[in-house]
């Protein structure tokens, strides 16, 4: 079968591609692009090591086509850093020791951060609920929720802190 | 475009099922016809009459339709049982029906509901109940160039509910071992029309008239709910597996039957 052309936006960035229409995005950004934070764990959906955003939704990127997002946004890890300053959650993974080999985390960190931006204060059953697709054999994912807490708490101090300064600035 | 591929040639809706079949090597397609993108597949539409959930709608986008999870709540449920969030995202319920899984989490809830399933071709369209649909694990009747275009549910009269249940060994992500579907109408507090569906304890969903048979009239007292789990297990032709015994299976699908219709019950303002 010929190459598919591709126009997508990753992380901001308008990219193009060619891949054969069988390749599935996880193999695109890794070997095509060079988005090697994407990692594959199983190939079949079940571990979540290679969670992306595609147009604001957590998938499996080993079980989306390269063909199909075309037009869409795409969302991965190597965009969670803003100007070279980790995002809260990336450092609370740090702080709180919830890697150990790391293979799992760039796909804790993305279904985390689409936790967080639709439920700012998640319960500790939702956090695990939204974190049931993701796998990880080392840390036991004790350590990875407390961090997801602690993320939630931190920004939402940091919400209230904005809002206050925003009021002080009006009156 | 399907019809005339000389090769394998599948629709590709959430990819859930088909590109896991493709990496593992079961199948090798010559063409895949992607349906996200045509309107008619991507919408839901609800009304008085009735509900249309395009064919290419999924589990995540029907969970966050408030009002078709009002509605239709077991439905619903059912289909958002279907794998992670991630796979939420992305898998729609006509893929899991045409999947053809026995254990297939939305589609005794579908059979339940008295879902229709829209069916089109080059040459015209027709509307066939969701349990036509399926014919054995793995097989449908639909015929080459047949595409599902919609799900369609009944109208739903006032005092309604169903319900889905499934048991499962882990609580997420795991296939169902049973499960049960159930919806409702009551008519003055005693149950009018009811239908009772189980999965995977039999090589497709099963409909189980005799279930229902003894619910309705009733007000669901201990008796009905007795007779409705014999029923239930009455019905059952499960295999034997490492995930379920056959007398385990049996007893657990009349166990679920009973449940989901006191969910069902209590959603249609049973008392
Ligand atoms: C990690 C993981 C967990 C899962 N957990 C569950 C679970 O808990 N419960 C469960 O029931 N399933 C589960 N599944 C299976 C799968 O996600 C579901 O069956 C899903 O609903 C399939 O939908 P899809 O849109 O992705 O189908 P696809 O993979 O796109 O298609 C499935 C089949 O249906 C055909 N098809 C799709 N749309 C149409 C159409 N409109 N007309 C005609 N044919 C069509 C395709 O050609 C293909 O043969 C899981 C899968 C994964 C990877
Ligand atoms: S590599 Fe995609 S879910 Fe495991
Ligand atoms: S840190 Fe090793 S798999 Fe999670």
């Amino acid at each position: 079968m010929a190459a598919v052309l591709v126009s997508t936006t990753i992380n901001g960035d308008a990219v193009e591609f060619a891949c054969p229409p069988q390749e599935s995005l996880l193999a695109v950004l890794r070997d095509r692009l060079g988005l090697t934070g994407v990692k594959e764990g199983c190939g079949t959906g079940d571990c979540g090591a290679c969670s992306v955003t595609l147009d604001g939704r957590l998938v499996c990127s080993c079980l989306v086509l390269g063909a199909e997002v075309d037009g869409r946004e795409i969302a991965t890890i190597e965009g969670m850093a803003e100007n070279g300053k980790l995002h809260p959650l990336q450092e609370n993974f740090i702080e709180h020791a919830a890697l150990q080999c790391g293979i799992c985390t760039p796909g804790f960190l993305m279904a985390a951060k689409v936790l967080l931006d639709r439920n700012p204060q998640p319960t500790e059953t939702e956090i695990r609920y939204a974190l049931a697709g993701n796998l990880c054999r080392c840390t036991g994912y004790d350590k990875i929720v407390r961090a997801v807490q602690a993320t939630a708490t931190e920004l939402r101090q940091l919400e209230k802190k904005k809002s206050r300064r925003k009021k002080s600035k009006k009156s | 475009m399907l019809e005339s591929e000389a090769g394998a040639a599948f629709v590709l809706a959430g990819g859930t099922d088909l590109l896991v079949r493709m990496k593992l090597g079961h199948i090798e397609p010559a063409l895949l016809v992607d349906i996200k993108r045509i309107p008619a597949m991507n919408s839901i539409t609800h009304s008085a009459r009735g509900t249309r959930i395009g064919a290419a709608v999924s589990g995540a986008e029907l969970g966050e339709h408030k009002a078709v999870a009002r509605a239709w709540p077991g439905v619903v449920e059912a289909t958002n049982l279907i794998g992670s969030d991630q796979v939420q995202s992305r898998c729609t319920m006509v893929g899991n029906l045409c999947n053809a899984s026995p254990a297939a989490d939305s589609v005794p809830a579908m059979i339940a509901a008295g879902a229709k399933a829209v069916v089109v071709s080059r040459t015209g369209r027709r509307t066939v109940p969701v349990e036509k649909i399926v014919t054995g694990p793995g097989q449908t009747s639909l015929a080459r160039g047949e595409v599902i275009e919609a799900i369609v549910l009944p109208a739903r009269p006032a005092r309604s509910g169903d319900a889905y249940l499934r048991f499962i060994p882990r609580t997420e992500m795991d296939i169902a071992v049973v499960s049960a579907g159930v919806s409702l109408t009551l008519e003055r507090g005693r149950i009018k029309t009811a239908r009772v569906v189980l999965g995977a304890v039999a090589p497709t969903a099963v409909l189980v008239p005799a279930a229902a048979r003894a619910i309705i009239g009733s007000k669901l007292d201990e008796d009905a709910l007795h007779k409705l789990a014999a029923a239930c297990s009455a019905a059952c032709k499960p295999i034997d597996d490492k995930r379920g015994t056959i007398e385990y299976r049996t007893k657990v699908a009349g166990v679920l039957g009973k449940r989901a219709a006191q969910i069902a019950f209590q959603r249609a303002g049973g008392a």
